[in-house]
């Protein structure tokens, strides 16, 4: 940060000081008409100059992230040491007691278990769904760009409204009661939100409502990559529609299946306004997610200290799914990433 | 309609290939029935809860007991009009907006100016600072929610739209940082060069220049961070107790628990709180993709 200098110019890149400072000088007392017309040679501003606009364009936000982003952040990591009520001043030092007590609380392993269900599930089954939706709307028919705008509603409500109607829809004798009961399938009601044993795959199933158009719109995004030419040549070489999608499409559309999946387990894994809002993390704490048990526990009973710790498990966890993922799965795009930007 | 045909495969030599082509795979047409009932399965699940809040909200509390699954028998207009009439409505739309327009404000201005730089400058520490920046995309507001929380609380922002939309807009540079820099780094250097030729300065070459050239991507992570910022729950949710200062979601939340027993107004009041957003986001549908394509593609 120091040695800051402006852009040079294209050739230039293992200039030594004095070139630079030489054309600085040149620039200074002559202007840019004095500039030899070459490429490589630009005005440049003095370096206290040039300083000063990266400063001043990169302060602000930098502040900000700083303020609080990275704080907070370690904030976190100092009040995680401590068992704190946020009142008093905090010196009851802990040690790594909260994470100890964290991870020795069944409650906050079943949350974890939850959320890696979730993940596990959403990919499980919006990949299939999406894929084959978007495959549907790929399609050229009547009504598509109609169905595209649809698919996309549930996506950009907020979750807080979307589980505020579906928890009408799902009370006892609600309207999907009365879907069951019209269908003949009466007896397969539940208490969707009521019974331990179900309520996950309850959430699970609104989740799945939510976010599916986000499946679908970035796997149509991804379609509109792949060369219609490939299709074509598929079809003269005999292949089937079905042996198109599967042995073309689907294959190119890898980096985007890939790409959601990742977006999908970030979601996943920080899930809280859905179920804060369906059941607040119960019955029986059988819907809780580390987000939830970070709110219950943290702010709702003024446990500030393990409340931080329970933070930063949720965030270590997130980074090794994340790592893992990034080496075991991602990885393959970044070694063709050129053509993936192309076929973007 | 044959004669258009026979132009059509004697005009091109490809149409008639592509023509027969298509109708043995039916790649490119409607397909059968079959597909049309699927496409209709899918447009019923998807809206169909959405149709059931709006509607209902036409319906009285007797309705909706005796029938859950009916249409309005009279429509009653007085959930609505009741919503429409309440200042508290008024009061969380008009937070919520204020909140989201100055995240959003926050965001798309630091946001370009610190990409211009990471862009279009060659400096030591560039790629250093342009980690800090990626970095923050690891951490989630979820991560900070405590010390923030306590932070605001502390500098006195606690049910204040800076209380909210101050931390957001930090949270969203990461995500903002990352869309614009390569967007920037891709208009061609010999802008810049005519630019400087002409005697404009950076700065000058940053708000004549780069500013209106950005147009587009700065609608795009402007719309995302609107849309973040709209449907954002849990920051609100700790920081704005006083209901005079709530959003919309905490509205909605509040107003479907102190509610409970009034199933007609509490879908007037989500149905109302949703059609705003749903109109804009909609019609920023093809940003908010873009968006977050390029947030992961990078």
């Amino acid at each position: 940060m120091a040695d800051v200098t402006a852009r040079p110019g294209p050739g230039t890149d293992a200039a030594p000081d004095g070139t630079r400072r030489t054309t600085s000088t040149a620039d200074r007392a002559s202007g840019p008409a004095a500039v030899p017309a070459g490429r490589s040679r630009r005005p440049l501003a003095p370096r206290w100059r040039t300083r000063l606009e990266i400063a001043f364009f990169v302060t602000p936000a930098l502040a900000l992230l700083v303020l609080f982003v990275v704080v907070p952040v370690v904030q976190a990591g100092h009040y995680s040491l401590y068992k704190w009520n946020g009142l008093g001043p905090m010196d009851d030092f802990v040690g790594l007691a909260n994470y100890v007590k964290a991870l020795g609380d069944d409650v906050f392993t079943g949350a974890l278990r939850h959320n890696l269900t979730i993940i596990v599930l959403s990919i499980v089954i919006q990949l299939p769904l999406g894929l084959a939706i978007a495959l549907l709307l790929n399609r050229e028919m009547r009504g598509r760009s109609a169905l595209r705008v649809i698919i996309f509603v549930p996506y950009v409500l907020a979750e807080v409204v979307a589980g505020v109607v579906w928890f009408m829809l799902l009370q006892p004798g609600g309207v999907v009661d009365s879907m069951f009961e019209a269908v003949g399938l009466g007896n397969l009601t539940q208490l969707w939100l009521g019974d331990p044993d179900v309520a996950l795959y309850t959430v699970m199933f609104v989740l799945t409502w939510k976010y599916l158009g986000l499946a679908v719109i970035l796997f149509l995004a991804g379609l509109q990559g792949v060369p219609p030419d490939l299709h074509e040549a598929a079809q003269i070489d005999g292949a089937s529609w079905w042996q198109v999608q599967r042995k073309v499409t689907v294959p190119l559309l890898g980096p985007t299946i890939r790409t959601w999946g990742f977006l999908s387990m970030i979601g996943s894994l920080q899930l809280f306004d859905m179920v804060w809002i369906l059941t607040k993390g119960g019955p029986a704490d059988s819907t809780m997610t580390m987000a939830t048990y970070l709110i219950s526990r943290g702010t709702e009973r003024s446990q500030y200290g393990y409340g931080s710790a329970v933070a930063v498990l949720l965030f270590v966890f997130s980074l090794v799914l994340a790592l893992l993922y990034q080496r075991l799965i991602l990885r393959r795009d970044t070694h063709d990433a050129p053509s993936r930007k192309k076929v973007k | 309609m044959s004669a258009t045909t026979t132009t059509h495969t004697t005009a091109s030599q490809e149409a008639a290939p592509r023509a027969r082509r298509r109708r043995r795979a039916g790649v490119n047409t409607g397909g059968g029935p079959l597909v049309y009932a699927a496409a209709l399965v899918v447009a019923a699940m998807t809206l169909g809860p959405v149709l059931y809040a709006v509607l209902g909200g036409f319906r009285s509390n007797a309705q909706l007991t005796s029938d859950p699954v009916g249409l309005p028998d009279p429509w009653v207009l007085t959930n609505y009009t009741n919503v429409l009439t309440s200042s508290q409505f008024w009061q969380l739309a008009l937070n919520s907006s204020v909140i989201a327009i100055i995240t959003t404000a926050l965001v798309s201005v630091f946001g370009v100016m610190a990409a211009y730089p990471l862009a279009r400058y060659v400096f030591k520490g560039r790629d250093a600072l342009f980690l800090v920046f990626t970095l923050g995309l690891l951490f989630p507001l979820t991560v900070a929610i405590i010390p923030l929380f306590l932070m605001v609380r502390d500098l006195n922002l606690s049910n204040t739209f800076w209380g909210v939309a101050l931390p957001q807009a930090a949270f969203a540079l990461p995500m903002t940082v990352v869309i614009l820099r390569p967007f920037l780094a891709a208009l061609p250097k010999e802008l810049e060069e005519a630019a400087m030729l002409d005697g404009t300065s950076r700065i000058g070459f940053f708000w004549r220049i780069l500013l209106p050239l950005s147009g587009p991507a700065l609608v795009t992570v402007g719309v995302l961070a609107f849309v973040g910022s709209w449907n954002a729950y849990l920051l609100p949710l700790l920081v704005l107790n006083d209901p005079a200062a709530q959003t919309l979601p905490l509205g909605v939340a509040t107003f479907s628990s102190e509610h409970a027993q009034d199933t007609a107004g509490v879908l007037a009041f989500t149905s109302l709180a949703m059609i705003p957003a749903l109109v804009f986001f909609l019609a920023m549908q093809k940003r908010i993709v873009n968006g977050l394509q390029g947030a992961v593609k990078g």
